[in-house]
């Protein structure tokens, strides 16, 4: 140790604590310095950290109402809502969304078309809302999600409320279906309404009363922590729940007609006369709705899409069929009241019409001619004759006043989404659409129902339903008056003598009860009440534009006549009309109405019976 | 050697009082009472920022224990016997050092531990106690302040560790270490104008650093410092989110468990590197003065201590020990609240975590060690 020989001990303590008292200078400098930063951030910065504070933690959530039900006439369910698990994410908490949608991809079955889809959407949605990737979640996806949920953030299951149509296929025309808002929906619609679902309805009943069924969102105020996880509900406003909707349809009707109607291609409509109520609303081949709730895959779709037998095609309100003999009791109907004949007016029937000074021959459908006919006749044996002459004797423009009177040419008015207006020609319509005068020879066709002349299957039966009322007129409805509902307005009457609708359905009772009918064979034995009908048979004008050239035999197949039937039953005291329209064949139509009539009046005839009011078929006899 | 002619008695000295029962155990009683103090209230911090994880503050609070424990191990030690051990303590950690470079396991990526059977540590820890006291045991045999070449050996010895624990890497403990021992050397006296060069020199070596020594992620730590805002959900996330909590606290705070930056998740690391930001919220200004209060107190002892010390060796080490601490709570507070670049310094006896728990608690063993073992004559 020899440099302790000549270390200054007292000097360097001085010179050591001189610079121990620097340090402590500057220890409280730099302490001051932290003091202020404190200061200036919990004093001066206050207001503004604690906000974002209070932003980081509070988050306002809207909460989706419930859609409103949808039942049918005696309470059973046609549309619900039902839980479901789906997988969502909320965009703000996730780090990596292709990396997260990458391992999502590894855990659940992600088709390219969800995870597009969802990509699209993500962006588009509120901040910290959470946005559905796949909905309808299987236990064990369930289970995959959560147990990596950890390393997910941003990644959620939530249990949603997802439309459900226990009926599946049965009624997909009449109720519709819900599913995501596209772009075109998105800019038409209130968004504040719709913050809290992506669902909207988009066919049918489901899109007629989307207004009422949606109900009102309601919001949350939400303390969450920072991977988004809610941890509880600060402030709370109800979201208001959509209305429940009560139809006329009948479940048990509709069955009955679908079933009738299976294999074929082909619409029933039945209305109940006095409420102008719609029992059933069918359309076949059919589809099941639930396909569209969460986002119909594109192979699925383009399978709906592209059959031949156009399965997703309304054919109740969207077909355009001619309306052929159908149309010729109200034809008849309309000569009697104009007072164009009388109801003993009677032709010769020799087989064909004959406008005067023109060689052209309108045939009968029976070329010999049937003889001595008159209209109770020429109804029951649809007589092709006998309403090219009444029809030239109206001409065309009494023929589309009256026909008008019976809501052909024009929407119903049904509450349902999509409605074509079929066509009722006029003259002033030929000279606007087609640029041409009418010709008399397109009166003489006009008679039958053919030519330019188009009514879907709704409108025969709400016209139908006129002919049952004898003259009062119904608006068809599907749903009943009730909350959001308005009630249906009062049925205006058309005053016509009363002896010329007798007229018109004994007609129609003879097509059915004599067994020179049109329909006598066809409606089957052991008839329980009686019916008043009209066969009709439409000859195919056009046929589908996208056959291909291998598809020869189906093409032939396409090529058949309609089959058409109108009726209504019981003729005393009318409890259904109905329409019923099978494609490319013409010999069904009837034993289709006879099974939805059945379907309809027997329960309540058995009914009746046990009370001892009625008994069978009392005409039946007559015949 | 006329000096050593010259004895005189300690002028605290009291003849005629028998030795007291702390004096003869050691033990500071003052430092001993401001530290458990601290410590118990650290806990209550603790726990609202684990979450009220109670195994978390049980851990922790054996932890003191054995910091405490270790505390009075050292300060038996008399200081001459530490000056002895520096040199060997020193050679044994720059050779874990290596070791760990060479083999020790990555944590996070940066290679700091090594593990025994039973337990694992950081070389490091050690360095931060042995480097003040090897450069300390250098130089109070030196002639003070420091001529140039006892300077260049000091600064080599400071700079093989610190070299070390830098390729670890681990930037923010080497800087530490490099300060506790520079702080020797600005203590013995350093001469100004090697200081004014030194200041003159670090910023071309600053250039040097930005470019040739630091990691990327270190250097993302520095931008996200400059401008937090720039990446908002990333690497600004933590300096955002601690300043937001800090700044929420507001005069009084929101209330112990009350903080919602902290117990959401929104603040990172809040029971570790964070920890401070959890006070903030909860208590407020308030709260911060209270703390830095109770730290002025500590440091206040130890400024006390190193001012009485009865010679140079014990004088250095507890004045760098001192100070170190203070540079703790300094660049701790300084990042959490955004006046620092994040580093990942622990808030000193308050954060959770085992190792610089023990490592401070020694420090502060060898503060008693040099305050109660004092030779009848002073020197």
């Amino acid at each position: 140790m020899a440099a302790d020989t000549i270390k200054d001990h007292p000097r360097e303590r001085r010179l050591v604590n001189f610079r121990v008292w620097l340090a402590v200078v500057v220890m409280i400098l730099m302490t001051t310095g932290l003091v202020i930063r404190a200061f200036n951030l919990q004093v001066m910065q206050y207001d503004e950290l604690a906000t974002q504070s209070e932003e980081n933690r509070i988050h306002l959530r809207t909460v989706p109402p419930v859609r409103g039900l949808i039942y049918d006439a005696k309470g059973r369910l046609l549309a619900e809502n039902r839980p479901s698990y789906t997988l969502t994410i909320i965009r703000e908490r996730v780090e990596d969304m292709d990396w997260t949608l990458d391992e999502l991809g590894k855990l659940v079955t992600l088709d390219q078309e969800d995870v597009d889809e969802f990509k699209e959407r993500v962006y588009q949605s509120r901040p910290f809302n959470s946005v559905p990737l796949k909905y309808r979640l299987s236990e064990r996806e369930i289970a995959r999600v959560s147990v990596n949920q950890h390393r997910l953030p941003g990644v959620n299951v939530e249990a949603q409320l997802i439309r459900y149509y226990p009926q599946k296929n049965t009624m997909a025309h009449a109720v519709g279906y819900v599913g995501r808002i596209n772009d075109r929906e998105l800019k038409k619609l209130d968004t504040s309404l719709y913050s809290g679902t992506n669902i909207i309805g988009k066919t049918g009943v489901e899109r007629y009363y989307e207004d009422i069924l949606l109900g009102k969102p309601g919001y949350q105020e939400v303390e969450s922590n920072a991977r988004g996880r809610v941890l509880r509900v600060l402030k709370r406003v109800d979201p208001i729940p959509g209305k429940d909707l009560h139809l006329y349809l009948d479940l048990d009707l509709q069955k009955a007609a679908m079933n009738a109607l299976k294999g074929k291609r082909g619409a029933v409509v039945a209305l109940d006369p006095k409420t102008g109520g719609v029992l059933t609303l069918a359309s076949t081949p059919s589809y099941d709705t639930n396909s569209f709730v969460t986002g119909i895959g594109y192979k699925e779709y383009s399978n709906l899409r592209d059959n031949i037998n156009r399965p997703l095609y309304n054919r109740a309100t969207l077909g355009e069929y001619p309306p052929a003999s159908t149309i010729k009791p109200f034809v008849g109907l309309a000569a009697l009241d104009s007072d164009t004949v009388e109801s003993d007016y009677r032709i010769f029937d020799k087989g064909y019409f004959q406008l005067p000074g023109e060689e052209r021959r309108y045939r009968n459908w029976k070329r010999k001619g049937d003889g001595w006919t008159n209209l109770v006749r020429a109804i029951a044996r649809s007589n092709d004759t006998y309403f090219y002459d009444i029809a030239v004797k109206m001409g065309i423009d009494t023929i589309h006043e009256y026909m008008t009177m019976f809501g052909l040419g024009q929407r119903t008015g049904l509450d349902i989404a999509s409605e074509r207006p079929g066509l009722m020609p006029s003259r002033a319509w030929k000279r606007q659409a087609r640029g041409a005068p009418w010709y008399p020879g397109e009166t003489v066709i006009s008679g039958i129902g053919q030519g330019y002349m188009l009514a879907t299957p709704l409108q025969l039966a709400t016209a139908t339903a006129v002919l049952a009322n004898r003259g009062t007129v119904v608006k068809p409805r599907l749903a009943k008056p009730g909350p959001g509902v308005a009630p249906v307005p009062p049925f205006a009457h058309v005053e016509k003598d009363e002896k010329d609708w007798e007229t018109v359905i004994k007609g129609m009772r003879e097509v059915v009860e004599n067994p020179r009918g049109t329909a006598a064979y066809r409606i089957g034995k052991n008839l329980k009440y009686t019916v008043a009908g009209k066969t009709g048979t439409a000859q195919v004008v056009g046929i589908p534009q996208d056959i291909k050239e291998e598809e020869a035999q189906v093409l032939e197949e396409f090529q058949k006549d309609h089959g058409l039937f109108i009726a209504f039953a019981p003729v005393e005291d009318p409890k259904i009309a109905l329409a019923v329209i099978v494609e490319n064949d013409s010999k069904a139509a009837v034993g289709v109405a006879r099974k939805v009539m059945d379907a309809w009046l027997l329960p309540q005839l058995n009914d009746l019976t046990k009370t001892s009011l009625l008994s069978g078929n009392k005409k039946e006899g007559e015949l | 050697m006329s000096q050593d002619f010259i004895r005189q008695l300690d002028p605290s000295h009291n003849l005629r009082s028998a030795p007291s029962l702390s004096s003869r155990l050691h033990l500071d009683p003052l430092l001993i009472s401001m530290l458990l103090a601290f410590c118990t209230a650290g806990l209550f911090i603790l726990y609202s920022a684990s979450s009220q994880n109670m195994d978390m503050v049980i851990r922790q609070a054996i932890y003191m224990l054995v910091g405490f424990v270790g505390m009075c191990i050292i300060a038996q030690i008399p200081p001459r016997y530490l000056m002895m051990l520096a040199p060997f303590a020193y050679l044994g950690g720059v050779a874990l050092l290596v070791t760990v470079l060479v083999m020790g396991y990555g944590a996070k990526g940066a290679q700091r531990w090594i593990s025994l059977p039973g337990f694992r540590f950081q070389p490091s820890e050690i360095i931060k106690l042995v480097m003040p006291l090897t450069v300390a045991a250098w130089l109070c045999r030196r002639p003070l302040p420091p001529k140039f070449q006892d300077v260049v050996i000091a600064l080599i010895l400071i700079g093989i560790p610190t070299a070390l624990i830098a390729r670890q890497p681990d930037l923010g403990t080497s800087l530490l270490i490099a300060a506790s021992g520079l702080f020797v050397l600005l203590l013995a006296g350093l001469k100004w104008r090697i200081i004014g060069s030194a200041v003159l020199l670090a910023l071309p070596a600053m250039w040097g650093m930005w470019h040739f020594v630091m990691r990327e992620y270190q250097k993302q730590r520095v931008l996200t410092f400059l401008n937090p805002e720039s990446d908002p959900w990333g690497s600004g996330w933590n300096i955002i989110q601690s300043k937001i909590a800090i700044g929420s606290g507001g005069l009084y705070g929101k209330g112990w468990l009350l903080g919602t930056q902290s117990h959401l998740d929104f603040l990172p690391e809040s029971h570790t590197d964070f920890i401070i930001a959890v006070l903030a919220e909860e208590f407020g200004l308030t709260g911060v003065l209270v703390l830095l209060a109770a730290y002025a107190l500590i440091l206040g002892r130890g400024i006390f201590i190193t001012l009485h010390a009865q010679n140079m060796f014990s004088r250095l080490v507890s004045g760098s020990v001192t100070l170190t601490f203070f540079v703790y709570i300094f660049v701790n507070i300084g990042m959490v609240s955004g006046l620092l670049p994040v580093v990942g310094v622990p808030l000193p006896l308050v954060s959770r975590g085992g190792t610089s728990l023990v490592t401070l608690m020694a420090g502060f063993g060898i503060l008693m060690s040099a305050h109660t073992h004092r030779n009848l004559l002073g020197r």
